[in-house]
């Protein structure tokens, strides 16, 4: 076989992910009332890059064959940890982002502890920290509020040249300094290597411990450019529990639609972007037909079924029963 | 060998799991430019001291010295470290990755921090092509691969690390015969090159053409060490044979039952594991089934419990043709089939349930009636099985998990005899537990057996297959390659037939009555 052959199929569950955004894009923007206009562009994405955000902090966990329900929660505490320290003269408004970040980073990291130190399963110690992390940020912001630096965020949230969203730029920026380096570096491959088969990885002397931490704390960097986002957006912080919880939720399906394997091991932060960007078109698919939003739910669910079953087809060609079960 | 220097020593190392001794002060000694050959039968050590050498396991004593200093390691990166390198039986490839990938895992080529994948791509070309196997790409996966070419990956990362020992154990025998010659040649060219090979292999035609020396061992010790060509096939087995303790097996009933055979199999072939296979086992007798491990014998016993899917020949039960389609469909109705699995805590037992659940499992269709559990008539039957099998529990109530080996083996084969089965597959099932419960098991298949089961009976351990079967079938490579009947069915006739030594068997045989 050649070259781009295997290259196709290496990214074959980031081309199946783009390709359902083009298709759901293309649906939603022809039937908008305003058409395919920079103005949707920009709505659309600014939207669909708060879940961008997080999902690829999902990737990096998945990846390990583990799972971080807490991410929709660090989401929520960078948040309101922002509307506080986001604002002033350029310097404060500098340290607050760094300050912001590290929290994420620390929040990841202390996942990242519990879970290969302590040996617990990621489900359950993900749950207990993403608690602890909405506790802290209901502390921060018993009531919405505050404020963030409305320069930063109107040019983060506008277009540049009147045209390509700043959304849409920085995830960009992102995926170019912290996704790239993540996955060509020896540590991300361990992270890899640690999901597909951990033991394999241990006998071939992998530093897998390093590469699983490495993954956690920077799905709570991830996260945390997500939550500082979302203030550039709302403006405001708001400790909000049910959307901090369908944010974990839906990175989740945003994974899976992106071709990432949720035993580890496979796909991209790239899939996992297109993956989120065509769920948010999904669910924002109703309005342009000027549907019931009630209806979102059940179609946003049945959309996901269909796109999930496609990855089970593989179980048909299994000949010992038992690897059903492996 | 020749007074050359020693480039690895091994001495007096011991291992034990558990209560079972693997290793008994051992001794290995390796020589730069020679390819050394370690044999023995399955459980003679082999894989401990391979474990131990590569830095998977750590030794309980005796001491380890490379080039003449003491080393130790901690884990097989340490080892890969000083140089020895092992290619395992378990293959030790990252199935999502691609080959190239894997071939550097241990040690990625990198620029600027990041791993540099133009020299990744060259370092992986480079080893495929050492290991003879350019035709193998290194952008495809893992997993993508079958058995032989992934065998073929597995030798070429250990290339591309460099090694001054390279360990092979079973290292051909998922290989294609055209495979086994390329490796071969490779092999030949590293010892030209003063590379310290060991070669663990059970085909003794192999040994033969590469071996420098030979090593047995046998009860985790080494028995014997000597030039290669210097003993024939013959003396080479009466070294791997001889054990210290025997067993008491029942007496076996005289002549053959004429029956109607109750299991039969025709020409049962699957995937590349299962070759053509027919036999036929009747009511009251017990069949075993022999070779070395991994020829074949799970497969046909999880092919018979409608496991596996794609088989193709014909399974009869009765003398009428079945197919089977799952565990459920072989164990009720008419079939009446059970199998013994061979890892109890993974296939066998719920271990965190309690004794009693663990027990009914397979049962509750029989207990239950319009879907409600007949509790008395569950304790009943419970108590029937604990008082036949003397199973020790402190209640049944407790978890399963909490009673010793042989006890949990008395829990599976309890579950199941709850059935009343007619045909009985067992997978190893003395495996890891003590003898007084292996000599239970021995009485317990007899009685089984005399009640009118018909039973199949896998074992690694030759002694029980000796003690206990009527007949005896040898698989190699997925093949019955030996069908041995009452006295004929000896030590020497297995592991002769088990290595599939060509020649002479008769006069194997004759040896083994001296």
């Amino acid at each position: 076989m050649k070259d781009w052959r295997y290259l196709l199929a290496e990214q074959r569950g980031t081309l199946l992910a783009f390709g359902i955004l083009i298709v759901m894009f293309a649906i939603y923007s022809a039937n908008h009332p305003a058409g395919f206009t920079p103005n949707v562009v920009q709505t659309a994405a600014n939207k669909g890059v708060l879940l961008a955000f997080v999902a690829m902090a999902q990737t990096l966990v998945v990846i390990t064959a583990g799972i971080d329900l807490s991410v929709g929660m660090i989401f929520t505490l960078t948040n309101c940890m922002a509307s506080w320290l986001v604002i002033g003269t350029g310097l404060e408004t500098a340290f607050g982002v760094l300050a912001v970040l590290g929290t994420g980073l620390l929040c990841g990291a202390v996942n990242g502890a519990i879970v290969i130190y302590g040996r617990l399963q990621p489900i359950v110690a993900t749950i207990a920290t993403g608690a602890v992390f909405f506790g802290l940020a209901l502390l921060l912001r018993p009531v919405p509020g505050g404020s963030v630096n409305e320069d930063l965020a109107d040019f983060l949230t506008g277009r540049f040249f009147g045209l390509v969203p700043a959304s849409l730029v920085a995830l960009l920026v992102v995926v170019l300094v912290v996704w790239v380096p993540f996955s060509r570096s020896e540590l991300g491959r361990a992270a890899y290597a640690a999901g597909s088969s951990e033991t394999a990885a241990y006998m071939s002397g992998v530093p897998i411990r390093r590469g699983k931490f490495l993954a956690y704390t920077l799905a709570g960097l991830l996260a945390a450019i997500g939550g500082l986002f979302l203030t550039f957006f709302t403006y405001t912080g708001e400790a909000a529990y049910a959307s901090g919880n369908s944010y974990t939720l839906f990175s989740i399906a945003a994974v899976v639609l992106g071709g990432v394997s949720l035993f580890g091991g496979k796909g991209s932060a790239i899939g996992a972007i297109f993956g989120a960007l065509a769920f948010r078109t999904i669910g924002d698919l109703l309005f342009v037909f000027d549907f019931d939003p009630l209806w979102q739910p059940l179609f946003q669910g049945v959309i996901l079924l269909i796109a999930v079953s496609l990855g089970a087809f593989a179980l048909f060609r299994v000949r010992n029963r038992l690897e059903w079960f492996l | 060998m020749d007074g050359a220097a020693p480039l690895f020593r091994m001495e007096g190392i011991s291992k034990r799991y558990g209560g079972v001794r693997a290793l008994e002060k051992a001794d290995l000694t390796v020589t730069a430019g020679g390819i050394h050959a370690i044999l023995g039968e399955n459980g003679a050590g082999k894989s401990t001291l391979i474990k131990v050498m590569a830095g998977v396991v750590a030794p309980d004593e005796g001491t380890m010295t490379l080039d003449g200093r003491e080393v130790s390691f901690a884990s097989p990166a340490a080892a890969n470290q000083a140089g020895i390198v092992c290619i395992f039986q378990e293959l030790s490839l990252i199935p999502e990755l691609s080959v190239a990938d894997n071939i550097v895992i241990s040690d990625p080529p990198k620029r600027f921090g990041m791993i540099d994948r133009k020299a990744q791509r060259r370092i992986a070309e480079e080893a495929l092509a050492r290991a003879g196997a350019s035709d193998i790409h290194p952008r495809a996966l893992v997993k993508d691969l079958p058995l032989s070419r992934r065998q073929m990956v597995e030798i070429a990362k250990a290339l591309a690390r460099k090694p001054r020992i390279l360990i092979l154990d079973e290292a051909t025998s998922a290989l294609t015969a055209a495979d086994v010659a390329k490796v071969f040649e490779v092999l030949k060219r590293l010892r030209s090159e003063g590379l310290a090979l060991l070669y663990i292999s059970h085909r003794m035609n192999e040994i033969a053409e590469l071996a420098d020396h030979c090593t047995v061992f046998r009860n985790g010790r080494n028995v014997a060490s000597y030039p290669a060509g210097s003993k024939s096939d013959n003396e080479v087995v009466e070294l791997m044979i001889g054990r210290e303790y025997s067993h008491i097996f029942p007496p076996k009933p005289v002549g053959v039952s004429a029956a109607t055979p109750v299991l039969e199999a025709r020409n049962l072939s699957w995937a590349d594991r299962l070759d053509n296979i027919s036999l036929t086992v009747r009511a009251g007798e017990v069949v075993g089934l022999g070779g070395l491990d991994g020829q074949g014998q799970r497969e046909l016993l999880l092919a018979f419990f409608g496991v596996l899917r794609g088989l193709r020949g014909e399974v009869l039960i009765d003398g009428k043709p079945v197919s089977i389609a799952s565990p459920t469909a072989a164990s009720h109705g008419r079939i009446g089939m059970a199998l013994i699995p061979e890892d109890r805590k993974t296939e066998g037992l719920m271990l965190p349930m309690t004794v009693r659940e663990n027990l009914s499992f397979a049962a509750l269709d029989r207990l239950a009636k319009g879907g409600i559990i007949d509790r008395a008539a569950e304790q009943r039957l419970i108590d029937d099985m604990v008082g036949l099998l003397a199973i020790k529990t402190a209640g049944l109530d407790i978890p399963v998990g909490a009673l010793s080996g042989g006890n949990q083996q008395k829990v599976v084969i309890a579950k199941w005899l709850m059935r009343q089965p007619r045909i009985i597959l067992l997978n190893d099932p003395t495996r890891g537990i003590d003898v007084g419960t292996k000599q239970e098991l021995y009485q317990l298949m007899r009685k089984l057996a005399d009640a009118g089961a018909a039973i199949l009976f896998y074992s690694t351990d030759y002694d029980e297959l000796i003690g206990c079967c009527d007949r005896v079938l040898v698989l190699y490579d997925g093949a019955v390659k030996r069908e041995l009947v009452g006295d004929g069915i000896t030590e020497h006739a297995l592991i002769a037939s088990a290595l599939n030594i060509h020649g002479d068997n008769s006069r194997i045989d004759l040896g083994a009555k001296v």
